[in-house]
């Protein structure tokens, strides 16, 4: 299931704006990446071309390649929807649909973009619960709005949604941002458990997260005002949080950030 | 991953031409209904025997030997809605203010539920309620300006005097009526939008809730005042059955600058003479004063999305 | 009097809170005074529209009669019949003017929202809704008219009338739906294209199930306000004072034109005939478009997204 993820010389553009610098970095599968920076660096910009969400904004366009297990994701033949089937993706803000109950939250991947083979939807959705370290705590209602559960409960729905249609690479937008200490606790648990079977990018703004989570780390900064991204660092996480080979890194780590 | 696939699948292709395709009907309807209207007009305006523009004269009775022009239409009609105007005015910015600033918070909701409920109220209702319950109640007031004010122009003896019931005065009362939601409910939207720290600057300075309102909420929703009055106007100038009930049409007079005449307006005409669309020339003469409405009715409407649409952009 | 002074003008002394000065008091008074009698003014003929017509109307219509027969059977100036013919022409024509408008009007709100997002054309579009919504209804007629009749010869007929009420409608549903489209989170779309599931699956299964709720009250109040439009009537249709289901050929009644035909041919003097039809078929009129905005209410609740 897991795949490696290859990027490289990728240029992100909004319009005329360069927003991100010629990134080069490799994603080894069953492995946790985080991506570290100050706000506005293009952390979240870079994990967003790694399954073309970032074309849903108008005029957002990328130059370079992104290598899924060696195929470019940007090959002219390649159909976007299909890649984001492969590489799912959990944003910052919890986001279940509010029309529908847990269970069809979860299966909703399937429902709507068809797939799934021959498990029951039932099945599906109890595994991906399972997964998602959720089923215990909902499984006595499941027909209920997901609405209904707490943030932290709502993110680890918005997990299970997305291992539910089975990809190869979770991609998280800060996917703790908005939780209380006890739901990001559960969630970074979680993490490391799917780590097993997925290849796992996180963008996230708390080191100390990075640091428990991850397994290398990328450090994304800018090069200076309205000046476009760039990946300053990519190393292990080890080494980035204790001696980095970037005096720029160190600054960050160390916050003496400026 | 499969490969090998088309860039747009189908589905989001079909999709997506059904709803540009939706937004192309739209452009076009206004433009076939522009077209529709010249070109039925034109074979009633070639047959004219007097100026469309200038004549006060409307005989479409006799196919062979047309008469029509809309100077007095358009009178009655830019007065009526004149009228109404100048009376929603003021009384739409006192609703707007009062939905807005004054109304306790628990009940701007309901009250504003009630302003909009009279613009569910349909409008041959508010014109059988203007001609048979406020117009004799109107009277009076009416009588008393033309007895006292007659030396003006406006409240002289009218062409429907002593019965002052079927006149522009009454038509613009109950106009102005229908106005009241129109323009309250945008102005409404725009004094909501009032930067707060405007207002609570003005507060901290020890301002009245009056002073508040003139030096803040005022000159913020000016623009989008004025765009909701023109919006009403657009909506007056238009309005068909609650006129073609309330105006007397007397035989053989025209307008005559009083608020006590009767008349007919572009849309109360057309209403009222719907039984001549039997023969395509008569109805043409009716479609060319249909074509000067929608003309008119595009022109100052626009002109109120242009005020309001500069207002959000700034 | 010392209101000439401006706060800021105003030296800062003892007292500490300084007495607002009579005329700011007065001026302040004067207002609030002349804003609440504005709202009144406008509650006024409200109270008093709905009193006449339920005053009125509620004689005529309590007997069975008057929502089961037509009158046909009945003189012009007799006692009896019923406006059932009046009741269906007024809902088959709304609900025909429906089926073509809703769809319409919503792809013309998802084309804005979904597609045009303050493109070119999208801006063009949303100027012409805009001045369609001023569109005088009697144009709306006048342009069916010679669409529908001159140019295609087509007898006047209560489909005509809906094609007017199309173009009345259309702008009233784009407005309302592309106002509760725009207020979906982006993030929903974002959560389901992160799903692989294609745009237009994502606009139809999550973003419009999403805000059907508010769409659905928009309709339906556009639905009742067209019903209530007379000028088309006029023009397009002849008044029948029988029942006839056919929608495509021959006079059809519907409540407005009923009421207008009473007026021509009635006198309006209390407790004859003719006005105790007229208020009737007000208030018949008046409680159709109120039963409409409650299943609205009832509808728009039912497909709300529930927290629990």
């Amino acid at each position: 299931m897991a795949k490696r993820i290859d990027v490289k010389d990728l240029d992100i553009y909004y319009g005329k704006f360069h927003a991100v610098d010629s990134v080069t970095l490799a994603v080894p599968p069953r492995n946790v990446t985080a991506f570290i920076g100050p706000s506005g660096c293009g952390k979240s910009t870079v994990l967003r071309t790694l399954n073309r969400m970032h074309e849903v904004i108008p005029g957002a366009r990328v130059d370079g390649e992104v290598l899924l297990d060696g195929e470019n994701i940007y090959a002219s033949n390649v159909d976007p929807v299909q890649v984001r089937r492969t590489i799912g993706m959990v944003f910052q803000r919890p986001n279940p649909f509010p029309t529908m109950s847990i269970r069809d939250n979860v299966v909703a991947g399937l429902k709507l973009a068809g797939g799934g083979g021959k498990r029951s939807l039932d099945e599906i959705a109890e595994r991906a619960l399972r997964g998602a370290n959720l089923w215990n705590e909902v499984k006595d209602r499941l027909n209920k709005p997901g609405g209904g559960l707490s943030g932290g409960q709502q993110q680890r729905l918005c997990i299970a949604r997305a291992i539910a249609v089975r990809p190869d690479v979770l991609l998280m937008d800060e996917p703790c941002s908005a939780l209380d200490p006890i739901s990001t606790l559960a969630i970074e648990d979680l993490i490391g458990e799917l780590k097993k079977d997925y290849t796992i990018v996180i963008v996230t703004h708390n080191m100390q997260q990075a640091a428990r989570v991850s397994d290398q780390t990328a450090f994304f900064n800018l090069a200076g005002v309205g000046q476009p991204g760039r990946l300053v660092e990519l190393n292990d996480t080890e080494k980035i949080f204790s001696n980095p080979n970037e005096k720029a890194t160190e600054d960050y780590i160390s916050g003496r950030f400026g | 991953m499969t490969r090998n696939r088309i860039k747009v699948r189908p589905g989001d292709r079909i999709f997506k031409n059904l709803s540009v395709g939706a937004g192309v009907i739209v452009v076009a309807l206004i433009g076939l209904i522009g077209l529709f209207l010249l070109v039925q007009a034109i074979p009633a305006l070639r047959a004219n025997n007097v100026n469309f523009l200038t004549s006060r004269i409307w005989e479409t009775s006799d196919p062979t030997h047309l008469q029509f022009g809309i100077l007095d239409l358009l009178l009655v009609t830019i007065s009526t809605s004149l009228l109404a105007l100048i009376i929603a005015m003021p009384i739409s910015l006192g609703i707007a203010l009062f939905l807005t600033q004054y109304a306790p918070r628990q009940l701007a909701r309901p009250f504003s539920y009630v302003i909009d409920l009279l613009a569910a109220v349909p409008s041959i209702i508010f014109g059988l309620w203007g001609i048979l319950v406020l117009a004799p109640r109107l009277s009076g007031v009416a009588e008393w300006l033309n007895r006292n004010l007659g030396f003006i122009p406006i409240f002289a003896n009218g062409n429907v005097y002593p019965n002052f019931s079927g006149t522009i005065f009454t038509a613009g009362v109950v106009l102005a009526v229908m106005l009241f939601p129109i323009i309250t409910s945008l102005s409404r939207e725009v004094f909501e939008r009032t930067p707060t720290p405007q207002v609570e600057g003005a507060l901290a300075l020890g301002a009245t809730r009056w002073e508040v309102i003139r030096t803040t909420v005022l000159p913020f929703g000016k623009a989008g005042y004025i765009g909701a009055s023109m919006l009403g106007l657009g909506r007056a100038l238009g309005e068909t059955i609650a006129l073609a009930i309330i105006l007397f049409i007397p035989r053989g007079k025209n307008f005559d600058y009083s608020l006590f005449d009767g008349g007919a307006t572009f849309a109360s005409k057309i209403a009222a003479n719907y039984s001549e669309f039997n023969n395509p020339t008569s109805a043409g003469a009716y479609i060319a004063s249909g074509l000067v409405l929608f003309v008119l009715t595009f022109a100052v409407n626009f002109a109120a999305r242009s005020i309001i649409g500069d207002k959000k952009g700034a | 009097m010392t209101s000439t002074l401006s706060d800021t003008e105003q030296p800062a002394l003892s007292p500490a809170f300084q007495q607002v000065s009579v005329g700011r008091k007065v001026k302040n008074g004067t207002a609030t005074v002349l804003v609440w009698l504005s709202f009144l003014l406008a509650v006024v003929p409200l109270v008093w529209v709905l009193y006449t017509v339920i005053v009125n109307g509620i004689k005529v219509i309590p007997y069975s009669n008057w929502w089961t027969q037509d009158f046909g059977s009945v003189l012009s100036d007799e006692v009896g019949g019923g406006v059932l013919h009046a009741i269906i022409g007024t809902l088959e024509q709304g609900l025909v003017c429906a089926i073509i408008s809703v769809p319409l009007g919503l792809m013309v709100a998802i084309y804005l929202v979904e597609y045009g997002r303050g493109g070119g054309f999208s801006k063009v579009t949303t100027f012409m809704v805009d001045i369609l919504s001023g569109v005088p209804s009697i144009v709306a007629a006048l342009f069916i008219y010679a669409l529908w009749i001159t140019t295609f010869g087509l007898p006047r007929s209560g489909f005509a009338v809906s094609l007017a009420l199309v173009l009345l409608m259309i702008p009233v549903v784009v407005r309302s739906a592309e106002e509760m489209l725009r207020i979906v989170p982006d993030d929903l779309r974002e959560a389901s294209y992160a799903l692989g599931v294609p745009k237009w699956k994502t606009i139809t299964k999550v973003v419009l199930p999403t805000a059907l709720s508010g769409i659905i009250t928009g309709i339906m109040m556009a639905l009742a306000r067209v019903m209530g439009e007379t000028a088309p009537l006029l023009v397009l249709v002849g008044y029948s004072a029988y029942v006839n289901w056919n929608l495509f050929n021959h006079e059809q009644a519907a409540l407005p034109l009923l009421m207008n035909n009473e007026r021509a041919t009635n006198t309006m003097d209390p407790g004859t005939v003719g006005f105790d039809r007229i208020w009737g078929a007000a208030l018949t009129l008046v409680i159709i478009i109120a039963l409409i905005n409650l299943i609205a209410t009832g509808v728009s609740r039912m497909v709300a997204p529930k927290k629990k």
